[in-house]
């Protein structure tokens, strides 16, 4: 345009028409991001509705196990005393030990460490410096002598047995209280606390609010951290229980299985301790008597004086079953071996409330049919609560939040999560919550991992989605026959093709996770004609991704994807000594009883096929670990290898 | 011809209900009036802020609570579905709008978008920048940042 400050009248003019059209310009782009970002927000909301269902669908069916052995414990005669045998070792093994059984078994002094031990040894009382160690020591990928496990565990007992249900923290000793929620075996994300935060210290409380195991690689590590801490600073570490610290969530959700993997020799020695160690955590921490700190929420049964004066460490196990009745007495027929079983099953419910309850944003209090134990909680109890108790706010944890954290009730409930990239990476943040004598709540925020750094925010979005959908496939898949059915009465005249309107009813009628299928179709759904899709060709492709051994047949495997982790659980309960072996009879048995209740018709020519297909080696023995393994959803490749390096050594799978 | 007119409704209005409920935090049937932007442009629309606006106005209450019901977003949205208004801009449009405002001045563009009618935020500014600015050239690869928001749409 020239250096000139002044215009002549045409050349302003052509400005002028330049610049409206340059605006109208710019109002087209944005009126297209605009609705670029709001398609990309839709995506994670939805994503998001998809873990969640995904992973409280997973909770109700352990509690459908559950009610099955209560029936069972109700209802069931054995008829011979292998069957007798059979059915008491699944009830016998949710037992704890008697305590001094406990001490004898877990006997630690007698265990050698070789000189060759190169981590980290442990003497009581602890010091902060064995704290370093340790976390030094778990960076570098380390590992702790099962003898100095044990003797931890037994000193945090002796510690955990002489506190109360319910704890209490001063701000005025240690300037600020900071609480934690679930960490879930992420160890990085305890170490980026520590890092932001500081360690523990006489100035510097922590609260850690629960499920601190399963589902992370590195729940151990996190308990023996805990743990430690616990003993150097027990005036300023606190640590409340959560619904994972339990023996049966712990063999379905895996921190049974990584103990077991990482000490072959002593774990069981290890796990029993650690259930114990379980019972006696406390229920619930309170800062300055205002803030009452749970881990899941309450119930308008809650009563904190009750509470405190509960025997918390009775609690046999502590997850909910069915309506969490608690155990009647059964009068007539019941063998006296069968009695002695039964105590103390169903736990008293007001932990269940504190364990397992959910804040609603509706008024009132009913039960937690999602969860299967506690209730959901309105604000008006909230409000009832605190006004009882003379409470400003409640912490707790229990529910994995986008941000780390959220407030609900008015900001009476607060939640916090602590685990970052819970569902997978860049699904959410985690976050801490620092209290200081004013008891104004200070977030910090974080994304333990250094991809998530990296991506854009499409990126992490379409990331997450793509996981998200991978799980969404896989339950479709296990759901192939009913699918089939529910297709079929859609399509009366028998084309193979049906609308995809009746395929969004269908698909929610058998998978009941309450998701929006019209907005999920276009990455479920990829090939329509004229807006119907051909059921049947779009099943055998979900089929095709899944499917991992060609000689087994498929609908077989559709049952065992579907009931995977119930399967599983149950394995793991019969294989008391956690060896990962039972007796080919002992399988024959469980797959019976599962079948039962899973109402799968399996013949026992059925389950000869699949021990024949499997050809386990002929010692009576099975390898159950393998064979969960093979039927685990694993990339196509790496099952493959697994398949040919033991074709090599000489046995299938 | 009647009946599947009806059937052709009834699924554009659960299509509605479904893309409200993903907003319907507290599932009372009610969101955020501040989503109602998300929820007509992720159902394929693609409205100016006036419109949207104009739109907010026919399903707010007489007295605005802040939030919108269903009751009142889905005959509203059923009819802006049915008469498709607010078409999406076709990409050779789109391309064109690029080329004119880039072309010369798109580092200033920032203040065009700023100043024009329906001004970016600070933050969508940001974010939109930082999605298609190219760090090592520091220019907008335009026709890659088109392909990439136009592959979203199905």
């Amino acid at each position: 345009m020239g250096n000139c400050t002044s215009l002549q009248p045409l050349q302003f003019r052509r400005l002028a028409l330049f610049l409206s059209l340059a605006f109208k310009a710019a109002v087209l782009i944005q009126q297209w991001y605009r609705r670029y970002v709001a398609r990309l927000e839709m995506r994670r909301r939805c994503t998001w509705r998809i873990f969640q269902s995904i992973e409280y669908a997973c909770e109700q069916d352990q509690i459908k196990l559950h009610n099955f052995f209560s029936y069972l414990m109700d209802h069931f005669t054995p008829s011979s005393s292998k069957e007798r045998d059979f059915i008491s070792r699944m009830f016998i093994s949710g037992e704890s030990f008697k305590e001094a059984e406990l001490e004898k078994y877990c006997d630690y002094e007698s265990m050698e460490v070789p000189d060759s031990y190169t981590g980290p040894r442990l003497s009581f009382p602890l010091l902060p410096d064995h704290a370093t160690a340790l976390l030094e020591a778990f960076k570098q990928k380390q590992q702790l002598h099962a003898r100095y496990v044990l003797n931890l565990l037994h000193e945090t007992r002796k510690h955990l047995k002489q506190l109360p249900n319910i704890s209490h923290v001063s701000t005025c000793y240690s300037e600020e209280v900071t609480v934690c929620g679930d960490l879930h075996g992420q160890l990085d994300d305890l170490f980026f606390i520590f890092y932001k935060n500081g360690l523990p210290s006489p100035s510097k409380s922590y609260v850690f609010n629960g499920d601190f195991v399963d589902r992370g690689k590195q729940s151990l590590e996190i308990l023996i951290i805990l743990f430690t801490f616990l003993l150097i600073y027990p005036k300023e570490v606190h640590l409340n229980r959560g619904n994972h610290e339990d023996h049966m969530v712990n063999l379905r959700y895996g921190f049974a299985k990584e103990v077991m993997q990482k000490y072959k020799v002593h774990g069981k020695k290890i796990l029993k301790m650690i259930q114990n160690v379980f019972c006696w955590l406390p229920l619930a921490t309170l800062i300055d008597q205002k803030v009452l700190i749970i881990h899941g929420g309450i119930s308008d049964t809650t009563d904190l004086d009750m509470l405190q004066k509960i025997q918390r460490n009775k609690v046999g196990w502590s997850f909910p079953s069915g309506s969490g009745r608690r155990c009647r007495s059964k009068s007539s027929g019941a063998a006296s071996w069968w009695t002695a079983s039964r105590s103390q099953r169903s736990p008293p419910i007001p932990i269940l409330d504190i364990l397992w309850s959910d804040p609603m944003p509706q008024e009132g209090c009913r039960v937690n049919t999602v969860r299967g134990g506690g209730c959901y909680f309105g604000p008006d109890v909230t409000d009832k609560i605190l006004e009882k108790y003379n409470l400003q706010f409640l912490i707790r944890s229990h529910e994995c939040k986008h941000e780390g954290y959220e407030f609900c009730h008015n900001r009476k409930v607060l939640t916090i999560f602590s685990a970052s990239n819970y569902y997978e990476i860049g699904s959410n943040r985690g976050a801490y919550v620092k209290l200081g004598p004013d008891l104004v709540p200070h977030f910090v925020q974080y994304q333990a991992s250094k991809t998530a750094h990296t991506l854009t925010m499409t990126q992490r979005i379409s990331r997450v989605e793509e996981s998200a959908f991978r799980a969404l496939r896989e339950k479709l898949f296990a759901h192939t026959s009913a699918l089939i059915s529910a297709f079929k009465a859609y399509d009366k005249d028998n084309t193979g093709k049906i609308s995809l309107s009746s395929w969004a009813m269908a698909v929610e009628s058998v998978l009941h996770l309450g998701l929006p299928w019209r907005m999920l179709r276009p990455q479920l759904v990829r090939s329509t004609v004229d807006g119907m899709l051909e059921y049947k060709s779009w099943l055998d492709d979900l089929a095709m991704e899944q499917r991992s051994q060609e000689h087994i047949q498929s609908s077989l495997l559709e049952v065992i994807y579907r009931n995977r982790s119930n399967l599983e659980t149950i394995f793991r309960i019969i294989d008391r000594d956690h060896s990962g072996l039972i007796s080919f009879e002992e399988f024959r048995q469980t797959w019976k009883l599962f079948s039962t209740h899973m109402n799968i018709e399996l013949t026992d020519d059925g389950i000869d096929d699949l021990v024949r297909s499997i050809d386990f080696n002929k010692d009576g023995n099975i390898d159950f670990n393998e064979f969960l393994e093979a039927f685990r959803l694993v990339k196509q490749s790496q099952v493959c290898l697994q398949m040919q390096s033991r074709e090599r050594e000489g046995r299938y799978l | 011809m009647a009946s599947r007119k009806d059937g052709a409704v009834a699924e554009i209005e659960k299509k509605i209900i479904e893309a409200f409920e993903v907003f319907d935090h507290e599932c009372n049937k009610t969101v955020d009036v501040r989503e109602i932007g998300s929820i007509v442009r992720s159902l394929g629309c693609f409205p100016t802020e006036a419109e949207l606006h104009e739109l907010l106005a026919k399903v707010e209450e007489e007295e605005p609570t802040g939030y919108i019901n269903l009751e009142k977003f889905l005959p509203v949205m059923t009819k802006v579905l049915l008469d498709r208004s607010y078409q999406p801009i076709p990409e050779d449009v789109l391309l064109h709008a690029f080329e004119v405002s880039l072309k010369r001045i798109f580092i200033k563009t920032k203040c065009l978008f700023c100043l024009s009618g329906e001004p970016f935020t600070e933050e969508e500014m940001e974010d939109m920048l930082s999605t298609a600015l190219d760090p090592e050239t520091n220019t907008v690869r335009y026709r890659d940042y088109i392909s990439m928001m136009i592959v979203d749409e199905t």
